[in-house]
């Protein structure tokens, strides 16, 4: 169960583009498992930036000196986040979690790829860990437009057994992007199971490789949303159901990790017309 | 900012301990707390509850429900806004039958006070709405969500239209035991809410619900087209707080016994205690629960504390409080100066 913490920054240190924020946590850091996140808001009590901003947990120290802590990455591009990286050691921080549904660890030590674009990679270490834990093999491969904007290189260069980096300018790994490299990874280690978390256009491409293969996958999306615990119905997309009904369904709270072959990637953004409740008469959307 | 506490000691005895009688009544419903949620800020109250005590509160007022289920509009449904935001979520929902069999039961269950929200595209529909709640029990009152495109009349808002309003409100009433209060939502949309209001009130609703979101539109400047895929949507939040307080100070005005439910905006205790001075007998606080998921509890405790300070032993004394401002300004002059215009002019 999700819990309101009155959290302080315990350091904040750059990765890259990006900031890696430890916070104080509380227990939150024991109820936290691969995939969950944290809404965190922004500004203090008088803020005129409402919402609060999403990040997948990258990692959780139980017990330490500052108790619970937990991680998360920044990547600096508005206003709240602009603040958020702005803070220092000993800033209040009103944190939120831990949110939504994790990923699902596989019961048998199968052989998993774990797939990160950008800052996306962000949940996949502590999930990686948890798999090794099981017994099972770890194969990562992170992707992003340019070197700069890979997160967890050398994270992902100690937990897994083989990294593939991709870039799109070349600027380190292959040139192209993680689904060019996907498939042979898949491959040469018989993946049983795929995990990624990273831009929707990414995942969509992701869980379309898996379901060709016969391969299970599971994606963490990125919608955005205002409230992060399952009342304001911002973060909906069509997911279809156990019973084939396809629904309008909550990232935050029936998500942020879906099936790949569940989501329909290609209708994200729009309401196709066989969803339960679509409009009868206009037909979809816009 | 600044805020003088006008402590109004000429009328009240101060308050030197924070045990202010927080009851109130709103149409006829008594309520141990004055803050409820707002519709479609709440759902249906289970989330909210992994947060607060949802019994401690007033009541929750649950997202507005339509007679069948409803997919919403496409996304994206909400942009961030300067103290507020747009949001253009199309009523999503499960539908009345499925609303009743897990919402109204798991509210019912846990002991909360539910007013329940109701939509429709046509006055047949708020009707049928009516209709199925009256079988059900457990239902505080039911709020009308009249800002709704009437699909009969080229999809004009109802709550625009004293007649649509009035016809809701009538095909609602008359469907639902008398001993149910009913609250119309009033849209701020209007060139005068008094006017609506009273149609409301003449169509028997027992109380009105003040205020729903304000028409708004973002454009995103970089893909140079409407933030939302519904193009408009709604605002709230903070930044709509004063339209909300001078929509219940004018409605208080010109209907000096309606109940009043004040939201738009609600942040703290003293903004909640901005609607009660202006005439609200209770208050909802909405958008404010995106950013604080503990928000309604918070703002009662904060609204005790504050009635204490100011020397308020009891919550309804604060109801519309703020109206009687020149005849206590009068009060406390020399006899000998009788100029209340000179007065007003230094408020």
């Amino acid at each position: 169960m999700p819990m309101q913490y009155r959290s302080e920054v315990v350091s904040s240190r750059r990765a890259g583009q990006y900031h890696v924020l430890t916070l104080t946590a509380g227990s939150i850091s024991e109820t936290t498992k691969p995939g969950h996140f944290l809404g965190v808001a922004i500004g203090g009590d008088e803020s005129g930036l409402l919402l609060r901003r999403a990040f997948s947990i990258h990692g959780v120290q139980e017990r330490g000196v500052f108790g619970g802590t937990v991680d998360i990455v920044v990547a600096a591009h508005g206003p709240g986040t602009r603040w958020l990286v702005g803070r220092h050691r000993a800033d209040p921080l009103d944190i939120i979690g831990p949110l939504g549904r994790p990923f699902s660890l596989p019961r048998d030590p199968v052989s998993c790829a774990l797939v990160g674009g950008g800052y996306g990679s962000a949940p996949l270490f502590m999930l990686a860990e948890h798999l090794r834990a099981r017994g099972c093999r770890v194969d990562m491969v992170l992707g992003a437009s340019t070197e700069e904007k890979l997160f967890g290189v050398l994270e992902a260069k100690r937990m897994a057994s083989t990294v593939t980096i991709t870039t799109d300018d070349g600027t380190l790994g292959e040139t192209g992007r993680v689904t060019d490299a996907l498939g042979k990874v898949m491959d040469d280690h018989d993946t049983d199971v795929v995990y990624a978390c990273g831009p929707m256009p990414m995942l969509a491409a992701v869980a379309d490789m898996a379901s060709d293969r016969g391969v299970y996958s599971q994606c963490a999306v990125e919608e955005s949303m205002a409230c992060g615990v399952g009342v304001c119905m911002t973060c909906v997309l069509p997911v279809i159901g156990d019973d084939g009904v396809t629904r309008m369904v909550r990232s935050c709270v029936e998500g942020p990790v879906f099936r790949g072959d569940r989501v329909r990637w290609s209708d994200v953004g729009t309401i196709p017309p066989d969803t339960l409740g679509a409009p009868a008469v206009e037909g979809g959307t816009r | 900012m600044t805020r003088a506490v006008v402590r109004p000691a000429e009328a009240l005895r101060p308050q030197t301990h924070d045990e202010v009688d927080m009851s109130t009544s709103l149409a006829g419903l008594d309520l141990p707390s004055p803050i409820l949620t707002a519709s479609g800020c709440a759902a249906a109250g289970k989330e909210l509850d992994q947060f607060f005590d949802i019994t401690e509160i007033g009541a929750v007022v649950t997202k507005s429900i339509m007679p069948e289920p409803r997919s919403g509009r496409a996304t994206p449904r909400m942009a961030e806004t300067p103290s507020g935001m747009l949001n253009s979520i199309g009523l999503q929902g499960p539908g009345i039958a499925s609303f009743i069999e897990r919402d109204l039961a798991w509210l019912r269950q846990r002991g909360a006070r539910a007013v329940v929200s109701i939509a429709g595209d046509t006055v047949d529909d708020y009707a049928r709405l009516a209709k199925t709640l009256r079988m059900q029990e457990g239902i505080s009152a039911i709020e009308v969500n009249i800002s709704c495109p009437n699909v009969e009349d080229r999809g004009k808002v109802f709550a625009c239209d004293a007649g649509s309003s009035s016809a809701v409100i009538q095909a609602v009433r008359r469907n639902t035991d008398s001993r149910v209060p009913i609250l119309a939502k009033l849209s701020p949309d209007v060139t005068d809410i008094t006017t609506i209001a009273l149609a409301c009130v003449r169509a028997g609703a027992d109380g009105l619900s003040v205020i729903n979101t304000l028409l708004g539109m973002v454009i995103d400047t970089d893909r140079l087209r409407p933030a939302l895929a519904g193009v408009t949507g709604g605002l709230s939040g903070p930044a709509i707080r004063p339209v909300a307080v001078r929509c219940v100070w004018q409605i208080r005005q010109a209907l000096p016994d309606v109940p009043i439910l004040g939201m738009g905006g609600v942040r703290t205790g003293l903004d909640a205690l901005q609607f009660l001075l202006a005439g609200a007998n209770a208050v909802s606080v909405g958008t404010m629960v995106f950013n604080d998921p503990s928000a309604p509890l918070r703002v009662h405790r904060e609204l005790q504390t504050a009635l204490a300070e100011r020397g308020f032993t009891r919550l309804v004394d604060a109801i519309s409080y703020a109206h009687g401002y020149l005849d206590r300004d009068q009060q406390t002059l020399d006899p000998i100066d009788e100029d209340v215009d000179a007065v007003a002019d230094e408020q």
